[in-house]
């Protein structure tokens, strides 16, 4: 039983972002990238920062910007929940480079490890959008 | 017998009041709406980490190597309260009864020998607090700045929480809020939140898969040491959400009584001031007909 398309699905807490049926789906899992296509086997997976490539029609549609989070295929189903996401076309060069500048302050500043683990991620957050943007 | 003056500065001021009442009951309802939108459009996060959550734990129970969050340091002599109240008042009963529930959990811990942390979000349920367990608060969050609670600020709660159970500050965490049930009723609630529990009936939520089971990638604790400090943040957030509707709840109730015990009032006045305005004008009368008699 092998279903035409892949049900994509991409959730924030706040609310569910994006829904459509693709046929291929790029997910930069925290392994490697993975494609999830029709009968794709039950997997679960974390999620590096990097860009989910949505497929339809044999053309690129969507690409997203996630920070981390957590991929599910189920039953030629693809969830996939992330904490922030933002649309390739949204992302503005100059203010991810601003952010990414403030973050590498904040490295340099954090005193202790927990603030300084914080604010690494969020250097590599930003790090990792402004490879997206390029 | 009051006189007549001081009875219609008492009718107008109680009619203003009622406008204000009035008014904030308006607000309520329409941040109610937003608030219960807020509050569904967080639920398939929830759901969905919830079934990834069963998979998970399904393939882990039993293990030693489980993440401490999930089972916890293995005591319960320390127990952190994270009390969510909310900033401002004017709400009924809806402070009082979150704190009154946590009062009752902070005596049994007491009275059972174990240590008490509280963390208070929210102005309220601090004020209240601290007047006979100001010594156990170890941490107070402040909201009274955000217009609209996000995830943002769940998540800086999480972090807090996270980095003193880290630092091995306490064993045990729940948090107290008010589920939203309806607009008259809200049910105090209390939920645990470190060692995580996995609601029983999330087990059969996840999805059927026919016999195959889950490849995991990196492999189960990689994921679930990333999922569980999420799923943390996703409760507080929850409880977070929940507490924004009850409290506009609340409220709504709490100002439609307002005004209508104004309306009551102002109609009681009203006759009071009816009767003594026709008792005057009486008197009045027979003072000029008994003097016009005398001539």
């Amino acid at each position: 039983m092998a279903a035409e398309s892949v049900r994509f699905e991409l959730v924030s807490p706040e609310k569910l972002l994006l829904a459509v049926d693709a046929e291929m789906v790029v997910v930069p899992g925290e392994a490697g990238d993975f494609g999830v296509l029709p009968g794709h086997s039950p997997l679960i997976s974390t999620i590096r920062n990097g860009v989910i490539e949505v497929t339809v029609n044999g053309a690129v549609t969507e690409r997203i910007f996630v920070a981390g989070g957590f991929a599910e295929v189920a039953n030629d189903k693809l969830t996939v929940l992330a904490e922030e996401a933002t649309p390739v076309s949204k992302l503005d060069r100059a203010k991810v480079e601003q952010a990414l500048k403030d973050a590498r302050e904040d490295f340099d500043d954090a005193k202790d490890d927990h603030a300084k683990a914080r604010a690494n991620a969020q250097v590599e957050k930003y790090t990792a959008m402004l490879e997206a943007a390029a | 017998m009051p006189s007549l003056k001081s009875l219609r500065v008492r009718i107008n001021s109680v009619k203003s009041t009622q406008k204000i009442t009035k008014a904030m009951k308006m607000v309520a309802a329409s941040k109610l709406r937003r608030a219960q939108e807020a509050a569904e459009a967080a639920r398939p996060y929830a759901e969905r980490m919830a079934s990834i959550m069963a998979s998970l734990s399904a393939a882990q129970t039993g293990s030693d190597t489980a993440p401490r969050l999930m089972i916890g340091t293995g005591k319960d002599q320390v127990h952190l309260l994270i009390v969510a109240t909310a900033e401002r008042g004017l709400c009924g009963a809806f402070n009082s009864s979150i704190v009154k529930l946590a009062r009752r959990k902070i005596e049994e811990l007491t009275a059972a020998g174990k240590t008490v942390k509280i963390l208070c979000v929210g102005k309220k349920g601090r004020d209240q607090l601290r007047r006979d367990h100001a010594s156990k608060i170890a941490d107070t969050v402040d909201l009274s700045k955000v217009k609209k609670v996000g995830f943002a600020e769940a998540q800086e709660i999480a972090d807090r929480v996270l980095a003193m159970f880290e630092a091995g500050e306490f064993d045990v965490a729940h948090v107290f809020y008010n589920n939203f049930k309806s607009v008259i009723s809200q049910i105090p609630t209390v939920q645990q939140l470190i060692p995580a529990m996995v609601a029983g009936d999330a087990v059969n939520a996840g999805p059927d898969l026919k016999g195959a089971i889950y490849e995991f990638e990196p492999d189960e604790e990689t994921i679930l040491d990333q999922l569980l400090p999420r799923n943390l943040s996703m409760q507080v957030y929850r409880a977070l959400l929940e507490n924004a509707a009850s409290e506009q709840g609340a409220r709504m109730s709490a100002m439609d009584n307002a005004t209508r015990n104004a309306g009551e009032m102002i109609k009681k006045l009203t006759t009071v001031y009816n009767r003594s305005r026709q008792a005057q004008i009486t008197k009045e009368l027979i003072e000029i007909i008994s003097g016009a008699e005398a001539v």
